[in-house]
């Protein structure tokens, strides 16, 4: 299990354009941290940094506990904007595939699917289902396969309110239990969080002269 | 179920149902069979003596066409980040769709391919083996397809890209293939180029996945 996470001196670009470096931060068991920034800081590649998805220019992302590798492949669940479902295939097939390839239990996708409400969903195709019923689907992984470090790209940005307060709730319970949350929000999290900004790079051209 | 045993149950599957899957595949393929006489002329004789040969061409065409998919959908919705985040390691996920690629397309196309050859005048007592190079091919096909769909990932207009990267490394099984039963239709013995072609496919099986892999851990980062 991974006790924490650390980022050291990390620098990344996208593009050929500088989006932070020298940024560090710590995460331990039972934190949460929501990552902001303007639109284009470098948040969902901080995350992808995390994933080991994107190469860092420099810095080390560090997990103490595990392996690098073993931790990418089975330590941490990544919920992007993009959840990899299938517009023709039903919402049940596409999560039980996901479910069993992330390594989970028969047990723990029922207990997801009566948390999520989803039993009404799944039997509908996933271009069906509406931005937020979709994002319940992804969501589900969450739970149906436990995994320390939750690595979360505005998770909540298509949920209702109903449904925002109810995976603060599901939130704070992973933490509880010693997990650990990396999300990168434009909105507060509905859990106790500490807040990092991700600091504009040095250059002030991308500032709007007034 | 294992991992790879699921994965490829759902690549299957994809496969089947992407843009036509086998229909589209198998349609496109009788229609280039049938073009070529048209072209050529109708004379059984001169027929006959490219039957073979013309319905190999016309395999390794079929096999390019629903090839552009089958990464660039997983890298557009995010599956391949997905993928990628697992203790399978993304060369075996990346065989895993080939052999789907396979199973739904190449299959198929082998039972088709000696349809094709017959109607184009091969003697009937040769389409057990047209059959058996046409499956063996299509394992080639789908393997070496696929570095090329891995390495066109990202980029516009994928599919031509796709096909320009692979028709070339087509050449050898098309060679092997159809040497082979151009062999066996003239009385020579056909095990030299079959054996060469299953040695070109179990090649690229083995040496695909590879390529596949770096292309797709290079198109996501």
């Amino acid at each position: 299990m991974i006790e924490s996470l650390e980022l050291s001196g990390l620098g990344a670009s996208r593009g050929g354009r500088r989006l932070f470096s020298n940024l560090s931060l710590t995460l331990k068991m039972g934190e949460a941290c929501a990552l902001t920034g303007a639109n284009g800081s470098g948040k969902t590649t901080l995350l992808r940094a995390v994933a080991g998805l994107v190469e860092v220019d420099e810095g080390t992302v560090g997990f103490v506990g595990m392996d690098p590798s073993e931790a990418r492949a089975s330590g941490l669940h990544l919920i992007g904007h993009q959840d990899g479902f299938k517009p023709g295939r039903t919402a049940r097939e596409e999560l039980d595939f996901w479910s069993l390839w992330s390594g989970g239990g028969e047990r723990e996708l029922q207990a997801a699917i009566k948390v999520l409400d989803l039993k009404l969903l799944l039997d509908l195709e996933v271009r069906r289902l509406s931005a937020g019923q979709r994002r319940r689907v992804a969501l589900a992984r969450l739970l149906a396969v436990p995994r320390a470090l939750w690595l979360l790209d505005e998770p909540l940005s298509p949920l209702d309110a109903r449904w925002r307060a109810q995976m603060g709730e599901i939130m704070a319970r992973h933490l509880a239990g010693g997990g650990m949350i990396l999300a990168a929000v434009h909105d507060p999290l509905p859990v106790a969080a500490v807040t990092f900004e991700i600091p504009a790079p040095g250059d002030t051209s991308s500032e709007v002269a007034l | 179920m294992s991992r790879f045993s699921a994965l490829l149950a759902r690549e299957t599957a994809l496969a089947w149902g992407r843009g036509g899957g086998p229909t589209v595949s198998v349609g496109f393929y009788a229609g280039v069979a049938t073009l070529l006489p048209l072209a050529i002329g109708p004379e059984a004789q001169r027929l006959a003596a490219i039957a073979l040969g013309a319905a190999w061409v016309a395999l390794a065409l079929a096999s390019l066409l629903s090839l552009d998919r089958l990464f660039e959908r997983d890298y557009e919705d995010g599956a391949l980040d997905l993928l990628a985040l697992s203790p399978l390691p993304l060369e075996l996920t990346a065989a895993a769709k080939c052999l789907g690629q396979w199973i739904a397309t190449g299959a198929p196309l082998a039972l088709a391919a000696p349809i094709a050859a017959i109607g184009l005048g091969a003697p009937v007592s040769l389409a057990p083996l047209v059959f058996i190079t046409a499956l063996a091919g299509g394992l080639a096909f789908a393997f070496v397809g696929g570095i090329g769909a891995a390495l066109s990932l990202g980029a516009r207009r994928g599919g031509l890209l796709t096909a320009v990267i692979v028709l070339p490394l087509l050449v050898p099984p098309v060679i092997f293939g159809g040497g082979a039963l151009d062999a066996s239709a003239s009385g020579l013995p056909w095990t030299p180029g079959f054996l060469l072609l299953c040695a070109y496919a179990v090649a690229a099986l083995a040496l695909g996945p590879i390529a596949m892999a770096a292309a797709c851990r290079n198109a996501l980062s």
